[in-house]
């Protein structure tokens, strides 16, 4: 792979719930490394759309193609279904509002971390919890907690814990939905700066649905506004938040600013 | 030689012995017949012949006589039997809408074509112990004959309301294919209808009694009404091969319940009420009434409700709604496990040890 | 129709059904099913199992296979809990010895076809042997996820990981593996398999065993084999390897330090003793002379003095 690929191509996808337009056609290119926010209020698609990118709900039409480690391009939604948990479970990242989706509840922290490595054929105790610490470490969790229950974990910490399940297979791209959605304001402050220190870090690829703006702008370098489905405007962050174009970005803007 | 438990074949052969003296009971009293139990306990004969899957009163009635009177034992005594029958086709569907009805009730309708029949029901009954019944009398209850003859033309309230389009059609899926056989093939997930009624047909049914239940209760509400029972005589037909047209073997009785549920719609397709649907060999009209509410409620998929209770959740009702399974696997826990248990012996052992081991090391630091 | 005319309809010999209970069609269908699962080691071959005379949960699966694969030229040996004499393989090769007319025996030795519930016995089988196992819960991944539909998809693709965090989280809470008995294995480096209910002791047999071994589950309606020499790997980690148990003592009644031992409780004082679960293989051992500390009946030892009762 090189960082002339693409890596997420998606071209006129749409999807209809009987005759709701969550999705409607939507196209747009991920390169390697770039953080993409979707934006828009609830009921606009962007959770939707979220799913189908990763292959968790099958679009009525349009195409989502995305190219691996060795430059081939594939569209998710022809190749076989193992190929495609597999993705899912390496390549990707999937962080959602509630932890408790995300997370195993009755597994120790440290083996929610290990999951992943033991899915890919990790078979040395030690090693696996080596790595575990490591990223127990990197998440700002206690490490005197890696053999807890995620259900005694604070909200904050049960995030932390999700989002380093996800990134020790080292993925090239991770989907996020709300990831601070249920959080306090101090907690979430804290959370959003380490996402954005790890996002540099490790130079992974990242779609993130919110409908707070701050968390758009303080994350992402380009954003897509959506509304009824369809995108209204699309452009580096600071251009669609500070010069929107499109009268229902201006009001979207304007409704955070007067707050 | 020691032997741990040596069970041994005299044991065995002793216990069936002492079991057959039990099974007989005092030999002063009267040995029971079959054509008693057929007679006057018929409606647990009725019940091991739908859940044994084998119309035969008098073989199910003998099961019923060996079990002792356990119902369960006795259907596990058919199913056994049942198994080494030889196959020689499929029947005709039988059609209840010809049934020669004994009893037809609606909940939905006061009067229908036809009209109501109450027929033989505990239903309004007075449960008051019945002392009279305790001797035996030489006066046979005898009841009274109706004016007129049941109506000849007795329609199915289901098919009065097809017709208007207000009930979904009970209609065979597409091209029509071969059903399931339960009693031939593994069951297979995600399953069909015909697999769901064949399951329930000769489910336990307390099972399928407290399921139907914990759905009026709200865990997987559908909104029932009886739109009809039914019990009665219908023919079977065959068709021989070397005839090519309908025989007919005989009569057998059966107890139908169908259900009109929750109705569903969109902005396509106009508003209707979906069934739920129940068939019991002999008069067994708590079973299917049981059967038709489970049978609806593993429906929603179909009609897009959330799948979240237990009735509704064809994997756990289907796997585990038949008693001679489950009878079976509860009841293994008699057999010995003591390898099993040794070994987990040992290993609990072993974690004590490693516990006290790291607890001395603690104390000692 | 009279239950007596019904009686002679499969006439076949003395029992009224046919040879080995099954019909032959049955059998046919079984032996199908055998020959995929051998085709595909450690695969789960969904089948028709039947209602059989036995209640399920107590062996009608392995009956099943073994009804399906005996001969008339066959000796049978049948063991519970490693022992011919358990009631319940005293029943079940009783059912064998009445609707097959088979000869059988209890040397492991002697026997070409072996039904076996939760042991697999000491001495070593040879190829011309088969053990049929019986099976209670075929699905190694139904205690982690009880749905049918689910399972599939785990191993037809090969997502085993949930299996390695099970046995992570017994390290992390208890510094060890588990899991003592029915220890899963991965069969030929591809399908994770329940080894049935025997302890892990006897898991180190079904590697690269010479012998055919088949495995039936008649109420879960699952049939898989491991054939002759095939890699039987179980679980663990590369820092963590797998081990069998081990005791202190030697076997009470034939001295044997290498086989499985039943704990056998003597006294309400703590008195206790170890002995073979195997019983045909302590018996062989004793008759070849090897003696243990109980070899004298150690009931009757612990009982004198006590009233007798019965």
């Amino acid at each position: 792979m090189s960082d002339d690929d693409v890596l997420l191509q998606v071209d006129g996808v749409c999807k209809n719930f009987g005759e709701i337009r969550a999705c409607d056609n939507v196209s747009f290119e991920l390169w390697p490394g770039e953080v993409l926010g979707i934006v828009g209020e609830s009921g606009s698609g962007k959770t939707t759309l979220l799913n189908c990118l990763a292959g968790r709900t099958e679009p009525d039409s349009g195409l989502i193609s995305y190219t691996n480690r060795r430059g081939e391009a594939s569209d998710i939604f022809a190749m076989f279904e193992p190929e495609r948990r597999m993705l899912a479970r390496t390549d990707w990242g999937f962080v959602h509002q509630n932890p408790r989706d995300g997370l195993r509840l009755d597994i120790t922290a440290g083996g929610n971390i290990g999951e992943r490595l033991m899915m890919v054929g990790a078979r040395h105790y030690g090693n696996i919890r080596g790595e575990a610490e490591t990223w127990m470490n990197r998440v700002e969790l206690e490490l005197g907690r890696i053999d807890s229950l995620p259900r005694t974990f604070s909200g904050g910490m049960q995030q932390r814990l999700q989002i380093a399940r996800n990134l020790v297979s080292g993925p090239r791209l991770i989907f996020m939905d709300e990831p601070t959605g249920g959080l306090d304001v101090s907690v979430q402050a804290r959370l959003l700066d380490l996402l954005r220190e790890l996002v540099r870090e490790l130079n992974v690829a990242v779609v993130i649905v919110t409908h707070d703006l701050a968390v758009a702008r303080l994350l992402s370098d380009r954003l897509m506004v959506m509304r009824h489905g369809a995108v209204v405007e699309s452009g580096l962050t600071d251009q669609v938040l500070d010069d929107p174009q499109h009268a229902y970005s201006q009001l979207l803007v304007s409704s955070i600013l007067q707050v | 030689m020691y032997v741990a438990v040596k069970g041994g074949e005299t044991a065995i052969e002793n216990a069936h012995q002492l079991l057959a003296e039990e099974r007989r009971g005092d030999p002063d009293v009267a040995e029971i017949e079959l054509t008693q139990i057929d007679e006057q306990l018929g409606l647990a004969v009725d019940r091991v012949m739908t859940e044994g899957s084998l119309y035969d009163r008098r073989l199910a009635a003998l099961a019923v006589k060996q079990a002792r009177g356990d119902v369960i034992e006795a259907v596990f005594l058919l199913r056994a039997y049942r198994t080494t029958l030889p196959r020689f086709g499929a029947s005709e569907p039988i059609d209840t809408a010809r049934m020669e009805i004994r009893r037809r009730i609606s909940a939905t309708f006061k009067d229908l074509p036809g009209g109501q029949i109450l027929g033989p029901t505990f239903d309004y009954t007075h449960r008051l112990i019945d002392f009279d019944l305790a001797e035996p009398s030489d006066d046979a209850p005898e009841a009274p004959l109706a004016e007129t003859p049941v109506n000849d033309a007795m329609p199915r309230v289901n098919e009065l309301l097809e017709s208007e389009g207000l009930l979904e059609r009970a209609a065979p899926p597409e091209d029509d294919p071969e059903p399931f056989d339960l009693t031939r093939e593994p069951m297979s997930f995600p399953a069909g209808r015909d697999q769901h009624l064949q399951n329930l047909a000769r489910g336990d049914e307390g099972f399928l009694l407290a399921l139907g239940y914990s759905t009026q209760r709200g865990f997987g509400r559908n909104h029932p009404f009886a739109g009809e029972i039914r019990m009665g005589e219908v023919a079977v037909e065959f068709v021989p091969e070397e005839l090519g047209f309908a025989v007919e073997l005989g009569d057998i009785t059966v107890s139908e319940c169908q259900m009109v549920t929750q109705f569903t719609g969109s902005k396509e397709a106009p508003p209707q009420f979906t069934q739920g649907y129940g068939l019991a060999f002999g008069f067994c009209e708590r079973k299917t009434m049981a059967m038709a509410l489970v049978d609806r409620a593993l429906r929603a998929e179909e009609f897009g409700e959330a799948v979240e209770y237990p009735a509704q959740d064809s994997e756990f009702v289907l796997y585990h709604s038949d008693n001679v399974e489950a009878q079976g696997f509860v009841s293994h826990l008699k057999l010995p496990h003591y390898v099993d248990f040794q070994a987990e012996l040992t290993l609990v052992r072993r974690l004590r040890a490693d516990y006290e081991q790291a607890h001395r090391q603690e104390a000692a630091e | 129709m009279s239950a007596r005319k019904r009686k002679t309809r499969h006439d076949d010999g003395e029992t009224g059904y046919n040879f080995a209970y099954l019909d032959e069609q049955t059998k046919r269908m079984i032996r199908r099913c055998i020959l995929k699962a051998v085709a595909v080691p450690g695969y789960q071959v969904p089948f028709g199992s039947r209602e059989m005379p036995l209640p399920y949960g107590w062996g009608t699966g392995g009956i099943q296979v073994t009804a399906s694969i005996i001969g008339r030229n066959d000796m049978l040996k049948v063991i519970d809990q490693g022992s011919d004499d358990t009631t319940n393989a005293v029943s079940i090769r009783a059912f064998f010895a009445k609707t097959a007319d088979v000869a059988t025996t209890e040397e492991t030795s002697k026997a070409s076809v072996i039904q076996t519930r939760h042991r697999i016995p000491e001495r070593k089988l040879r190829a011309d042997q088969i053990l049929v196992y019986q099976v209670p819960i075929p699905e190694p991944l139904r205690f982690l996820e009880p749905r049918e539909t689910e399972c599939r998809k785990v191993h037809a693709y090969s997502e085993y990981g949930v299996m390695q965090v099970k046995l992570y989280e017994d390290i992390a809470r208890y510094g060890r593996i588990t899991t003592a008995y029915a220890y899963p294995v991965r069969v030929d480096d591809r399908y994770i398999m329940d080894p049935s209910p025997i302890p892990k002791f006897d898991n180190p047999k079904m590697d690269n065993s010479p012998a055919l071994q088949l495995f039936g589950a008649g109420r879960e309606k699952r049939i898989y084999a491991i054939p002759p020499y095939t890699t039987v790997h179980s679980l663990d980690f590369e820092d963590h390897p797998f081990d069998v148990e081990t005791w202190d003592e030697p076997c009470g009644l034939c001295g044997a330090t290498d086989s499985f031992l039943d704990e056998i409780i003597l006294d309400d004082q703590g008195g206790r003793m170890f002995a073979c679960s195997d019983s045909n293989f302590c018996t062989a051992r004793r008759a070849d002379g090897h003696t243990g500390q109980f070899a004298e009946d150690p009931i009757e030892e612990s009982r004198k003095g006590e009233p007798a009762h019965v």
